[in-house]
């Protein structure tokens, strides 16, 4: 199979350093936008205008200067909701992608480092998770089990901890049978401390680049499961949710075009953020991603 | 050696599909959703009766093992099931819909093939320069986008406030599709001769087929600069340059031929992610496609065309694999060795 292609052997030593990534314009941008939308999320009571499930005002008011963004179909502020919306996707990202890295990378360590028949299996199962569309699986998972956030998130950290397993797999076996791991083994550290001590520090970096990528891939398809109805439950301000509402209400383009501008910004902040640290580490691993869309 | 090369792809892909086939059966079977709830009406469901007379009418109340094993002989036979939805055999429904997706999945790749390896290239020529930033921002916005605002946006411009294009299904109400050959009405009104309806169907595609390769361009672009980029450093390139050849000589001749081969291996991954994107964009253009199909099958737990849809589109993804894996080895024989 040829969705992921390992990244290129790496040079060893290739510590995390992130420094030049920091002068580039676009991962700037990122970093801004993604820390606003962090602040947003912290602050959302204080800054939104109004209560987000509060039917307070007329319904469908276009954007005015009293609502920026709008009302929607129950004359909630729509610029309220969207704020509070980023205390769904935001927290929620970072605990999928949390959770499928630590998953996916224990998985493709003990694959690479043991090698052999548990190696065979382990990239089997692997192989098998990824002739499944992640949203077909996700959507099938969170069906079974109910519709709800939790669900959805289950469901997407079963079809995302794959191409982390992968990713460290090939890395950790590259990085096995090089000469500073043997010279260590050598020096008798044991094998655990080995993996521990001396791999997983030179596997970190382009994983974690991989994760600051698929940050934005888990609010894709988490707002995707949401707009499906397969998500969060009305009356959330889920962004995904909230693009549904304006699929069905669809003159007043205010209630579905702002959730989905929000969705289109931090995503594309994440995805600025990995792109430009992925060029600082090493261009070679630029083709060491999957694309899955929402 | 070629021939060896591919038998163990082969065999490696009938591993795979056997697991495929293991896998959904225990991801639809074990999961704890009650398809019985889900399919019959809530005066039926207080009738214990009724309930046990539809689990036993399903196969249901067999032993997990035994109800794997009948799949399995039914599966190889050619029998999927039936549908508890359409009440049709659900390789019936997948002919039906499998072609419509597959018109859309079609013109997507098309334009992302031509619009990727354009921009792609027209970046790494012009390496650092404004229009490769351009093209970064724009190929990191194509794969950034939620596909189901966009072709919200797209309905909401395109139809409803310019009235270009048709805004859902695949022919107007009213036309007659064109006799089946292939299930893709564009071909098949081409096949029949018949260009008003062809021209309908093309007028319906479009919209969603644009929409649906946002992503793939995106990825496309990304991946053919920095591949494009990689061959312009090589020796037989810089000769080129220096014994004069003019750049457009030199792009078609020989940084083409060096930089497209790679493509052939992101193929699998963008056909992925166009699966991915129909179930999203289907719903949103009311395509009568497999996204649609999965996503009814889903929301009522119709097993037999969760089965289905799940094994046709693995089938499928395996087998757009297993091509481009082959296609590879055999264009650049330095794989097949390794």
């Amino acid at each position: 199979m040829s969705a992921v292609t390992a990244p290129a052997a790496p040079v060893p030593a290739r510590r995390l350093r992130i420094g030049p990534a920091w002068r580039r314009p676009l991962a700037l941008v990122g970093v801004t936008v993604a820390l606003g939308w962090v602040v947003l999320a912290a602050f959302a009571p204080w800054i939104a205008p109004a209560d987000p499930l509060a039917q307070e005002a007329a319904r469908f008011l276009p954007p005015s200067a009293e609502h920026l963004m709008g009302t929607d179909g129950l004359g909630r502020d729509v610029l309220s909701r969207v704020v509070h919306g980023a205390r769904i996707s935001i927290p929620l990202a970072f605990m999928l992608v949390a959770l499928s890295l630590v998953f996916g990378a224990v998985v493709g360590a003990v694959s690479g480092y043991v090698g052999g028949k548990l190696d065979e299996v382990l990239m089997r199962v692997v192989d098998l998770f990824f002739a499944f569309p992640a949203i077909i699986l996700s959507m099938a998972v969170v069906a079974a089990l109910g519709p709800n956030l939790r669900n959805a998130v289950l469901a997407i950290v079963v079809v995302s901890w794959p191409v982390y397993a992968r990713v460290t797999r090939s890395l950790v076996l590259s990085l096995r049978n090089s000469e500073f791991v043997a010279s260590s083994r050598l020096l008798g550290i044991s094998s655990i401390r080995a993996l521990v001590r001396e791999i997983l520090p030179n596997v970190a970096g382009p994983v974690l680049v991989l994760a600051t990528l698929e940050l934005g891939n888990a609010v894709l398809l988490l707002s995707g499961l949401s707009f499906l109805g397969l998500g969060a439950v009305p009356p959330t301000p889920e962004w995904g949710a909230m693009v549904s509402e304006g699929a069905r209400t669809f003159g007043f383009w205010w209630v579905g075009v702002f959730p989905g501008l929000a969705i289109l910004s931090i995503v594309l902040a994440f995805n600025f953020l990995g792109d430009s640290l992925r060029d600082a580490l090493d261009p070679r691993t630029a083709r060491a991603t999957r694309g899955t869309s929402a | 050696m070629l021939l060896r090369f591919l038998s163990r792809r082969v065999v490696a892909t009938v591993v795979l599909a056997f697991g495929v086939v293991l896998a959904s059966f225990v991801l639809t079977n074990v999961v704890p959703g009650d398809p019985a709830a889900a399919n019959l009406g809530q005066q039926a469901l207080e009738d214990p009766e009724v309930v046990a007379a539809w689990r036993a009418a399903n196969g249901l109340d067999q032993p997990l093992v035994v109800q794997f094993g009948n799949y399995l002989v039914n599966l190889v036979q050619g029998d999927l099931g039936v549908s508890q939805q359409s009440r049709r055999p659900v390789l019936t429904d997948l002919g039906e819909f499998g072609p419509a997706s597959a018109e859309l999945a079609l013109v997507a790749v098309v334009v992302s093939l031509v619009v990727g390896i354009g921009c792609g290239t027209w970046a790494a020529l012009r390496r650092d320069r404004p229009v490769d930033q351009l093209f970064r921002v724009l190929s990191l916005g194509g794969v950034s986008v939620p596909l189901f605002w966009l072709a919200l946006i797209a309905v909401y411009v395109f139809s409803f406030q310019l009235g270009w294009f048709p805004s859902a299904g695949r022919l107007d109400p009213g036309e007659a599709p064109p006799p089946k050959v292939t299930g893709m009405y564009t071909v098949d009104a081409l096949l029949a001769g018949d260009l008003a309806t062809f021209g309908s169907a093309l007028e319906h595609v479009i919209l969603p087929a644009l929409v649906l390769a946002a992503f793939t361009v995106g990825l496309l672009t990304r991946f053919v600069r920095s591949s494009v980029l990689e061959v312009l450093g090589n020796d037989y390139v810089r000769a080129a340059h220096a014994k004069g050849l003019p750049l457009s000589l030199i792009v078609r001749r020989h940084v083409m031929r060096g930089a497209l081969i790679p493509i052939i291996t992101v193929v699998g991954t963008a056909f992925a992610s166009l699966l991915a994107g129909t179930v999203l964009v289907e719903r949103i253009f009311s395509w009568p496609g497999i996204g649609s199909y999965a996503f009814r099958s889903a929301t009522t737990l119709d097993l037999p065309a969760i089965m289905g849809v799940s094994l046709f589109v693995a089938f499928v993804y395996i087998l757009v694999n297993l091509v481009v894996d082959v296609l590879y080895g055999f264009i650049d024989p330095r794989i097949r060795t390794a």
